[in-house]
């Protein structure tokens, strides 16, 4: 089977399972339920060849229900087909069951998710952060987080403070203009060109 | 009563003794052997692996020997960008460090937080450390951790290096004198 027949198969093999299905620019996105994400996966890499994780990312797509989107950036080595997994996670329940031992790879990409998004791994062997310090009470990534962040302290181990954002965020004008009109500067938020 | 004698010529000990203020032999056997501590966080790393090579040669200012033990080294240069979770470990290196020391922050980053206005990066390392010599750029050039380092042995050179060192004694000294 070449890697563009197993995707055009795949909707029939996973059947059910596949809540929608989006074809962009030659890439392929099937929607799944959270629940059957174990299930999928292991389909994927035991008899569709989806032998590689490249990336796990969430998406915070504040006000909206359900708020949280996971994809699954999947590839498989031996057809070179490339495929996308997206599944959502309401607020409330704000997990979904790790995949960590599908592939192994997934490990610190969930504990990139849980530290930077607050979305939890279930069965997780090691769900700490990995980018900010054991303690810190946020999480960054988050819309309602703001950019410049909030202060903290954790005595002995780090503490953090907010930027001085000096009256906006830097915003860089696009433009043909010289350098010293085009560098980023603070631009209020509320300043619309 | 000890006599005292003026120092006069003596063709035996011609061209071998040099008269000088204490300040200033200890401040010109400071600055002339400043060894930096490499606090190397980011890419201006890399330019300062550059300056401590052939071609920039740092040791003409007798500073190429980078010590990984802070308890060796005088002058600490950040260079790079410092974030809140590695702020601490930069603090109790630079605290571990024996006086006199001083501190370099190269780069835009280490100066002010550079371009990171960011939840995660440390606003200048001088909100923890007292900064002697701030080097712009981003990263600086060769040339400019140079100059930097030229300021601060200018710096060093102006110290009261022998009225720091020994308070206690000059005390007792303005003792006597009054």
């Amino acid at each position: 089977m070449t890697g563009p027949e197993l995707l055009g198969n795949l909707g029939q093999l996973l059947g059910a399972k596949i809540k929608a299905r989006t074809e962009f620019r030659g890439e392929t996105t099937f929607s799944i339920d959270a629940s059957d994400l174990r299930e999928v996966a292991r389909l994927c890499r035991d008899d569709f060849s989806f032998d590689y994780l490249i990336d796990i990312t969430s998406i915070d797509n504040f006000g909206e229900d359900p708020r949280f989107a996971i994809v699954y950036e999947l590839y498989s080595l031996t057809l070179a087909v490339h495929l996308r997994l997206k599944l959502t996670v309401a607020e409330e329940i704000g997990a979904v069951d790790t995949v960590s031992d599908i592939w192994p790879s997934a490990n610190w990409h969930e504990r990139e998710i849980y530290d930077m998004m607050g979305i939890r791994f279930n069965n997780h062997p090691d769900l700490r952060r990995i980018l900010m310090w054991d303690g810190y009470p946020y999480f960054p990534l988050r819309k309602e987080f703001p950019v410049e962040g909030l202060p903290s302290d954790m005595p002995d181990v780090a503490f953090s403070a907010s930027a001085p954002l000096e009256g906006g965020p830097f915003v860089t004008r696009p433009s043909t203009a010289t350098a010293k009109d085009r560098e980023p500067r603070a631009r209020r938020p509320e300043v619309r060109e | 009563m000890r006599e005292t004698r003026p120092a006069a010529y003596d063709s035996k000990i011609e061209g071998n003794v040099v008269f000088t203020r204490l300040d200033a032999a200890m401040n010109w056997m400071r600055k002339n052997s400043l060894w930096p501590m490499p606090m190397g966080l980011a890419c201006c790393a890399i330019e300062l692996m550059a300056t401590a090579s052939a071609r920039f040669d740092i040791s003409r200012f007798g500073a190429e020997v980078m010590r990984f033990s802070p308890r060796q080294c005088d002058v600490m240069i950040v260079a790079g960008t410092d974030t809140y979770k590695m702020a601490l470990a930069v603090k109790r290196i630079y605290e571990q460090m024996p006086e006199p020391k001083w501190v370099i922050a190269m780069g835009a980053c280490a100066s002010s937080g550079g371009m990171y206005r960011s939840y995660a990066v440390l606003q200048g390392i001088d909100q923890l450390l007292p900064v002697d010599v701030y080097i712009s750029g981003c990263p600086p050039r060769p040339e400019a951790l140079l100059e930097g380092l030229m300021k601060l042995q200018d710096k060093i050179s102006g110290e009261r290096s022998f009225v720091a060192q020994k308070r206690e004694l000059v005390r007792d000294l303005d003792g006597v004198m009054a």
